[in-house]
Order: structure tokens, then sequence, then C-alpha cells
């Protein structure tokens, strides 16, 4: 059977490595195997040791991102005949501390993520017997792109803003926000615009756009954050014009 | 304070010309010298208002300096990336703004289409003028 070489990026700070270095590893190249499927054959057949995240293997839990040949991609979603003759090479998605192999930290992430205020925020929260909010399917429309994200990352890994300043808030994040504003049972938005236009917020983009061409789902970050700009800046204008508007 | 687990992890840095690894980082920092030579375009043109002012000497002498080769070449230069500055500006104004009529969305295609025509007016109303002068 044809053969394909993995050249993988191995961190193993238990054995006194102080930086990664590129291992190969041959696996079959099959037509239907993900560069995951490669990685999974390491790991039961070749060298047990390999550290590296993934669960759903459909493009649906976000988990599974790594750098292949230098591209953010979903490995569950990136096939090997596709990057044949090979070698292919594999290593921890950028711009994120490495913990292990292809294993990064995502604490920043998750702790962006939240600073955002990603949920319905209401004035008044409308009691349970009264039902849920509705909504209709144009209303639904306004942000269900936005909603897509399956927060993979791949986006942080593609922003070289991110990558040189790491408290930019970042591509998801900020997408995030924008799902929320757009949503017609949101009343949050002028808090979540607040936020976002705080220092290492919006203005921090200038709109490169790797974020989008990375994103596996079709969300468009970067679309969301110039409209999120655009929204902040209306804001601000309103209430130097309409100063008691304000709250 | 950061955890002995948090000491070993592997942290990367970003390489000083990061921007001519990739060739989409690459036309990124020429859209963004790009407004360099837009500032150029308006320097140029407060020193034209200034020598219009100042009278018809002031004016022909602005008119010699701009004619000299040198100028001619940069001013050249300057257009082409003034273009990919407009022309990048405008591709990208769909994305960033959401247009509705009567409630509705209006398609991105559409938009484009819209800046696109509005671009053509000024210009023919500018080369209008020109002429017409
Ligand atoms: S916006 Fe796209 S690339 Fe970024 S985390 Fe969400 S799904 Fe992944
Ligand atoms: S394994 Fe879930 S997205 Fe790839």
């Amino acid at each position: 059977m044809d053969q394909i070489t993995l050249r993988v990026a191995r961190y193993r700070p238990d054995d006194e490595e102080t930086e990664p270095v590129l291992v190969d590893y041959d696996v079959p190249l099959r037509p239907d195997w993900a560069v995951l499927d490669g990685l999974n054959y390491i790991k039961d057949e070749l060298d047990g040791t390999l550290s590296y995240r993934w669960s759903c293997r459909m493009g649906i839990c976000g988990s599974c991102g790594m750098m292949v040949d230098g591209e953010p991609k979903l490995t569950c979603a990136t096939f090997l005949v596709d990057l044949a003759p090979g070698p292919v090479r594999i290593e921890p998605l950028a711009n994120f501390p490495v913990i292990r192999d292809l294993i990064v930290d995502l604490t920043d992430f998750m702790h962006k993520l939240s600073s955002v205020k990603p949920w319905l925020i209401r004035q008044d929260e409308q009691p349970v017997e009264d039902g849920e909010y509705l909504q209709t399917p144009a209303q639904l429309d306004e942000f269900k792109q936005f909603s897509m994200c399956i927060n993979c990352m791949l986006c942080y890994a593609a922003c070289p803003v991110y990558g040189l300043d790491g408290s930019f808030v970042g591509p998801a994040a900020i997408a995030l926000a924008h799902r929320y504003d757009l949503d017609s049972r949101d009343e949050g938005d002028r808090q979540r615009l607040t936020i976002l236009a705080q220092p290492d917020g919006v203005w921090d983009c200038t709109f490169v756009g790797e974020c989008s061409t990375a994103c596996p789902k079709g969300v468009d970050p970067a679309g969301a954050i110039q409209q999120a700009k655009l929204a902040a800046a209306q804001e601000a204008m309103k209430s130097l014009l309409l100063p008691w508007r304000s709250r | 304070m950061i955890s002995p687990l948090e000491a070993r992890y592997y942290r990367r840095r970003m390489p000083l010309l990061w921007w001519a690894h990739r060739r989409s980082y690459a036309i990124f920092v020429l859209r963004e010298l790009s407004s360099a030579f837009v500032a150029l375009f308006i320097v140029e043109l407060l020193l034209l208002v200034r020598a219009t002012a100042r009278g018809p000497a002031a004016y022909e002498s602005f008119l010699d300096t701009m004619a000299h080769p040198a100028m001619i070449v940069l001013n050249l230069i300057a257009l082409a990336f003034v273009l990919l500055h407009a022309i990048t500006f405008a591709n990208l104004t769909p994305r960033a703004m959401i247009v509705r009529l009567r409630g509705r969305r209006v398609p991105s295609r559409v938009v484009l289409a819209g800046v696109y025509a509005g671009w053509l007016l000024v210009t023919a109303f500018l080369a209008w003028l020109l002429v017409a002068a």
C-alpha cells in the first residue's frame, strides 16, 4: 500500500526537551484518511506517546486544529491524498503556548471568550411561565452565520495581530460578541460594545482578513470585527451628540 | 505567577519578518504601506492649493516641480499604490457594512456594485469638470 510521511512536531518537556523536534513517521496513504487518521495510526501502531487532541472526527467539536504544512487546519477535515506526496509537516496551532507535542494551552482563549459576555443579556428576564423568547426566521438569519463557530481557534493561529500582541481579544471572541449583539432577544449591545471598544478590542484589528480565510465554518470573523467597529463608532458618536441618552 | 507546569510551556515568537513568509501577509503589508502614498497625494493637493493662492508665479513653479521626471516616476508609483488601496478598500466594504433597504438586507454584490458605481460617478464628474474647463 502507498505510504506518506508525516513530519510531526514533538515537544516532550518530561524528557528534558527544551524545544520541539520534528520526527518522521510513515503512515498508509488511504483515500479516505484525513491527517487525524494518520495521527491515530501513529498513536496506535508506531508510538503511543504522541499527544494531540481530537474528539468528533467530523468538524464539529473544534478540538483537532493544528498547523498542517504551515496552515491552520482541522486535521479531521484535511485529507492526506490532497497533501501527497508529502512529507506533511504537522505542528501545534500557531500563536499559542505548547504544553506537549501537538497540544496547546487554551486558557487565554477561554478567558477571552467569557470576557465578551457571550450569552443573552436581558434588562428584564421574562418569567419562565411566559414561555420562550420568540424569533422569526429573518431575525435568526441576522446572526446565524456568526453562531456557526466551533471554537477551533484556527482564526487565532492565522491572526498576525494576535501573534504579535497576545492581549488582543481576537477574531472568534469578537465574532461571538457580534452574534449576540445581532440577536433580537438580546439587550446587551451596549455592555459588549463598551468591552469591545477598549484597548485590545476591535480597534487592534488591522483587517488582515486571514482569520476568515482560515475559518472552516464560514463564520467570517473579520467581517464581524469591522461591523463591530462600525457599531462601536456609531455608539460613540451618539453618546457624544446625545450625552443625556447614555447611562 | 505562573505554575511550574506553565513554566515548561514552549512559547513561540513571531519572526521579525513574519509578513515575508506568506503571500497574503505580504499583500496586507503592501496595503498598509499604501496609506503613506494616499497621504502623499493629499500633501501634493494641499501644496497645489497653496501655490494657486499665492498667484500665477507660484503656480507655474509648482507645475515645473511636478513636471520633473523624478516627480512623475514617484507619482506613478504612488498612483499604483493608491489604486491598490482604493480597490481593496472598496472590495471590503460589503463585509464591513450591512445595508438594509425597507427592512431587507441588500446582497453584498449589490452593495459592491453601488460602491463602484459611486466611484465611477465621481470620476466622471471630475473628468467632465476638467474637459469643460
Ligand atoms: S471563527 Fe471560525 S476559525 Fe475562529 S474559532 Fe470559530 S470556527 Fe474556528
Ligand atoms: S475532531 Fe472534532 S473538529 Fe476535528
